[in-house]
């Protein structure tokens, strides 16, 4: 279907049931139950997991075929947010021509920034990204303050032109909206104690989250992703072939920046403002460790990576002492006490801890990252299933 | 260069999907059954804390937080009940606010502006808050501000002491207790004049961003106002660590008085390095030389040590403070975790507060009717004297305090003196003043 | 302009030190071990809590209560006693205390060197055959896990740690030049730190050079499998390295602490720039690294006058990044890099 081949067919279907059912998978939860802390379905985390998806995804195009390890990719993300939020300053809330002008600006941005970085290689080229990236982050938030809005962030003002929507519209500031429908709109179906919400921004978002995850599986499988994964194996090869490797890393580049922009843009139209923080060098280590964490090289791993990551940043981040002794009230006191004095540096302000221990545990145990977790696993309930999984981690081998 | 077969057909269904995608949330209905975001139906109401817990203001944001549960304890009727007692209006029972028992839900913002939105986010889609509170810097209280005025909750800022929380980018949801920038430069002057004459050159550092360049203006203009001289003014990288080569060319300018427009690390290591440089046993033009640090914090005056004696600044509000909302707050804070609060601590407990009143005021957590109740609102007996919460622009108006780092700590949370408490209507301007033009207040969302 | 210059020149040697000395560690490692270590700027910055540590050691006290004062609560000022005070009387007690930054350069070398071990038999010794996107993944989770735990012991705030009342202040290079007064000042400490700094890299080229030791690691450098196939134990001299090169990093932040207030997140703060300062100097080699490390300390500082900020705005923002890449541009591997090394 689509062009594609059975696997990867079904890899898509799995991808797009997940995005569609994400309301539900998310909240397994019911409202209310201690548990529901754990709960991720709600609207704005939804979007990042499919944004941050997106973003990686692109990443992915770059250094899981080329191996070029880019430190400098969430400049490119910045400058798509900046683009979109110029865009529904000056023209319009519609959320396509803001969302077009982020990746064109991003892909500019990196066909000037791949140009000169990959004139050369290895950690010089991480090196030079990662100088542009920095360049780009220290300027926006100083010297380009009346463009990018500086520490408090580009942000839409009450008196902005909008040229196209016409008049002001009352005393509020408009929302991002996709014709008509507004990107924060969503409904709630309720089922018992359980209550599921769908929100239209997260449906965009999963909608094209699935169009650049098809274009992505297309590129993969393309002559053009062969080439790309020549240039990683050997790149000397390449050379004395006859064939420049440069225009198809360049490509590449500009190809994932592009992704990194529509993500840029996805989220200055599910959130209008656009800070420089974004684009500081541990924004750009953080898709870095997306990608690793879930599985370099492969299709879905970025995915799950982003999601992990994500997750953890916003859902560990928010539970205090109080949440935890209200898990372990029934325990006896002192108990309760130790428990939750064992468990406490790793949760709320403490997340990072945990974080950084994954980190290690997923890098020690599990090379492959989530993408061979999952592999482990159905060969241990071995089978038919395993036989497939294993075979696509052959066509898709993480990087080095 | 790609190779990749896009087909006519392919791309027709890929399309097909989308569409379904599209058309499928309008299957459900929109429950906005409420009349306004979160309204809260059951017997709790939620807030939201939103602090800094991880990155360089983790500390501050821990006491902010300690300050949260504080306010909590008290507004459900438990402790001594803090500042409720001195508090001018009576309105809070004790019982919760309206009735409803006080719940409350933590997030971190990382003193990043998207971290922050995204954890208010989460506050107000998951957890129903009705408010959201609390940050530790001027871009992570603009950011929060202009999310709480789109969502349709209160935003009742922390620490942020930029013009802009409440000047160009202010908004109808969001209030803001803190001082600012243009309240420090006025109640500065006045004294730095007494203590330095008004024959004085002057050298500026400021930290390369909003927050610094508003300070810069605001202190540039009110010293200039009684005779001082700006020699110079350097701006200086947010990340930067080592501050000898801005510092190190001060005397060659012949400058004898050094103001430091930063916050945070930056305050503790550009004066940290300044004392290293024995700039203030030096004499200049005949007069010692004189360093000046406009916005004081306590926590982080301790991380530059011995080398805050004798140094002016200005804070919102310290410990030291001997009126009886003051010391009611230092009791009950110091008799639950051991130590003073910080001004940080004050000014997030304070905000609770006033929110909580404004609700039971208005009889209601409806958004435009808290906004409505705490316009234009006076009160008294929360630790700055009397106070105006002023309707044009949703800034307070109190008095501000000018401080000084002391001689002989007994404590390492005794390191700042009160100079002057510099009177209200010394640091009051108009709503029109040119450091805080542009932006517009517009009108209260109830969002939903 | 004479007297700004020479200034600036001081404070780039000074900056310089503290990137050199960084990067002199991460070149050790990677040139020895072949590791891209990430988590030494945590090791930088773990040498400035031993210097904290050892001062809270110093002063650990008891309570005296004085009736004559109150705290914040109107109850009586509990007053710490160190014991020191009551070991050695308080006058030597005062004067022990005055030089814990020193004193925590002894305490230091030890620790450093037993966590730079540690790290490298219980870790880094399992990634060297692993590609080095892993490397940097696992080695910068230890980075967020250490600096995790610095901040859960030590909270988030920097803590002042004071050099001897001795170096505090500083003197005037300008009148020694015969300059008008103040127009050269210099502090003290600084003029130490620059020294300590031009002493330690000394004695790691020197220990390199000069000792058989150094001799069989420089060979392992080289060709490692062929040192292992003369029967010596490269591997047992490798991990020797990292601890030696986990306590430069470690004494670099011992001495920085007076200078910057340690904080738990400087580790980070420093990372980015050493590597730049690594990748310019050349990967592999250390002269590059000394050499980087001096020239960006030094053009930082001339990018941090206000003439130039006038000319250029913004260019002390991004000075380091900018040089970094018109090195890279018209060198490709570095100052000094060797050919092939981290180029795939």
């Amino acid at each position: 279907m689509l062009g594609l081949n059975k696997k990867d067919t079904s890899l898509l279907i799995l991808v797009a049931a997940l995005a569609l059912f994400a309301p539900f998978i998310l909240n397994p939860f019911p409202v209310g139950s201690a548990m529901a802390q754990f709960n991720a379905g709600y609207p704005d985390l939804m979007q990042r997991f499919v944004i941050f998806g997106i973003f990686a995804i692109g990443f992915n195009i770059l250094f899981g075929l080329t191996g070029y390890l880019s430190f400098g990719h969430a400049a490119f993300l910045g400058v798509g947010s900046y683009a979109a939020v110029w865009m529904f300053k000056l023209l319009s809330m519609n959320v396509v021509p803001a969302i077009i002008l982020s990746v064109i600006t991003a892909g500019l941005f990196a066909l000037v920034i791949g140009y000169v970085s990959l004139r050369r290689s290895g950690i010089y080229f991480s090196i030079l990204t990662l100088a542009f990236a920095q360049m780009t982050y220290a300027l926006a938030y100083s010297v380009l303050t009346p463009i990018t809005g500086g520490e408090t962030g580009l942000q839409l003002a009450l008196d902005d032109p909008r040229v196209l929507d016409g008049a002001a519209t009352g005393d509020n500031i408009p929302v991002p909206g996709f014709f008509g429908m507004e990107m924060r709109g969503s409904s709630q179906l309720e089922i018992g104690d359980w209550a599921f919400t769908f929100s239209n921004g997260y449906y965009f978002c999963a909608i094209i989250m699935l169009l650049s995850f098809y274009l992505s599986i297309r590129i993969f499988r393309s002559p053009f992703g062969m080439m790309l994964r020549a240039i990683k194996s050997n790149q000397q090869r390449l050379y004395y072939t006859g064939l420049n490797a440069r225009p198809y890393t360049l490509a590449a580049f500009v190809i994932s920046g592009m992704y990194a922009g529509l993500a840029g843009g996805l989220m200055a139209a599910m959130d209008p403002l656009a800070g420089a923080e974004r684009m500081f060098w541990t924004a750009s280590g953080e898709v870095v460790l997306m990608t690793i964490l879930g599985g370099v090289g492969t299709l879905i791993g970025p995915v799950l990576g982003a999601g992990l990551i994500k997750y953890m940043e916003n859902i560990l981040s928010k539970i205090n002492s109080d949440i935890l002794h209200g898990w372990f009230a029934f325990l006896p006191d002192g108990l309760e006490d130790l428990i939750v004095t064992l468990i406490y540096p790793f949760i709320g302000k403490g997340w990072h801890l945990t974080l950084g221990l994954m980190f290690m545990l997923v890098v020690i145990f599990l090379p492959g990252g989530l993408v061979e977790a999952g592999q482990r696993i159905s060969r241990l309930f071995g089978r038919k299933k395993a036989d497939d999984k294993s075979e696509k981690s052959t066509s898709t081998e993480p990087a080095e | 260069m790609s190779n990749s077969n896009l087909t006519r057909r392919g791309l027709l269904k890929t399309s097909a999907v989308a569409g379904a995608g599209v058309a499928l949330p309008t299957i459900f209905t929109a429950s906005s059954a409420a009349a306004y975001t979160n309204e809260p139906t059951g017997s709790t109401v939620t807030l939201g804390f939103n602090v800094p817990q991880t990155g360089p203001y983790a500390d501050e944001g821990a006491d902010e937080l300690r300050a949260y549960e504080l306010a909590v304890e008290h507004l459900n009727g438990g402790g001594d009940g803090g500042m409720m007692n001195t508090f001018s209006s009576k309105a809070l029972q004790g019982n919760g606010i309206l009735g409803k028992k006080v719940e409350y839900v933590t997030g971190d913002t990382q003193t990043k502006s998207d971290a922050a939105r995204a954890s208010a986010k989460s506050m107000i889609e998951k957890d129903g808050a009705v408010m959201i509170t609390g940050g530790s810097s001027s871009g992570v209280a603009v950011a929060v501000q202009a999310l709480c005025q789109e969502a349709g909750v209160i935003f009742m800022a922390g620490l942020t002491h930029s013009n802009d929380t409440t000047g160009k980018d202010k908004r109808a949801n969001g209030f803001r207790h803190f001082f600012n920038s243009y309240m420090s430069g006025a109640a500065l002057a006045p004294v730095l004049k007494n203590a330095y004459g008004d024959d004085r050159k002057a050298y500026h550092l400021t930290a390369d961003y909003n927050w610094g360049y508003t300070t810069e203006e605001a202190v540039r203009s009110s010293t200039e106002a009684m005779g001082w001289e700006t020699v110079a003014a350097v701006k200086t990288p947010l990340t930067q660590t080592d501050f000898s080569s801005y510092i190190a060319p001060v005397l060659q300018s012949g400058a004898d008085t050094l103001v430091l427009n930063h916050y945070g690390g930056n305050m503790v290591n550009s004066l940290t390095n300044a004392v290293q440089f024995g700039l203030r046993d030096k004499q200049v033009n005949g007069k010692d030389f004189q360093i000046i640090v406009p916005l004081y914090s306590r926590l982080m005056a301790r991380g530059a040590g011995a080398n805050v004696k004798g140094i002016f600044g200005s804070t919102n509000w310290h410990w030291s403070l001997t009126d009886e909302g003051s010391k009611a707050f230092v009791k009950s804070f110091g008799e639950k975790y051991g130590f003073p609060p910080s001004q940080a601590a004050h000014t997030t407990y304070v905000q609770t507060l006033l929110y909580a009143d404004a609700c039971e005021r208005a009889g209601s957590f409806q958004p435009c009717a808290v906004v409505e109740a705490l316009e234009d609102f006076e009160f008294d007996g929360l630790g700055n004297g009397k106070t105006l919460y002023r309707g044009d622009d949703h800034q307070c108006f109190k008095d501000v305090l000018v401080v000084k780092g002391k001689e002989n700590p007994t404590s390492e949370f005794d390191l700042l003196e009160i100079v002057e408490v510099t009177p209200a209507e010394q640091v009051t301007y108009a709503p029109d003043h040119p450091q805080f033009q542009g932006g517009a207040l517009g009108s209260c969302n109830d969002g939903a | 302009m004479m007297d700004a210059i020479i200034l600036q020149v001081l404070n780039g040697l000074d900056k310089g030190s503290a990137y050199a000395l960084i990067a002199l560690g991460l070149t050790l490692i990677f040139g020895t071990l072949g590791v891209v270590n990430f988590a030494h700027g945590a090791l930088f910055m773990i040498g400035a809590f031993c210097a904290v540590t050892l001062s809270r050691i110093i002063t650990l006290s008891h309570e005296v209560v004085d009736e004559s004062r109150t705290d914040f609560l109107g109850n009586p000022l509990k007053v710490d006693v160190p014991y020191v005070y009551d070991l050695f009387g308080q006058q030597t007690g005062e004067t022990i205390i005055d030089w814990a930054v020193p004193l925590a350069i002894l305490f230091a070398i030890p620790v450093m060197i037993l966590i730079g071990v540690v790290m490298e038999r219980g870790l880094i010794k399992h990634f060297y055959n692993r590609p080095h996107a892993d490397q940097i993944l696992v080695t910068f989770g230890l980075a967020i896990v250490l600096q995790e735990i610095i901040k859960y012991f030590y909270g988030a705030n920097p803590i002042p740690t004071p050099a001897p009342e001795a170096f505090t202040g500083s003197f005037d290079f300008g009148a020694m030049l015969g300059m008008e007064a103040n127009q050269i000042i210099y502090p003290y400490w600084r003029l130490v730190y620059f020294a300590f700094a031009a002493l330690i890299i000394g004695a790691v080229f020197a220990f390199l050079q000069f000792t058989t030791f150094g001799m069989v690691v420089r060979a392992g450098m080289a060709d490692r499998d062929t040192v292992g196939l003369l029967g010596i134990n490269i591997d047992k001299r490798f991990t020797i390295m990292f601890g030696i090169a986990a306590a430069v990093a470690g004494l670099a932040g011992v001495m920085y602490a007076p200078i910057n207030s340690p904080n738990y997140h400087m580790g980070m703060d420093f990372l980015v720039l050493s590597f730049v300062v690594v990748v310019v100097g050349g990967m592999g080699s250390l002269p590059g690294a000394v050499l980087a490390g001096f020239l960006l300390g030094i053009l930082e500082s001339f990018a941090s006058m206000k003439e130039i900020i006038d000319l250029i705005p913004g260019i002390n923002q991004i000075i380091i990044y900018l040089v970094a890449i018109l090195i890279l541009l018209t060198r490709p591997r570095g100052l000094m890099g060797r050919k092939g090394v981290m180029e795939d």
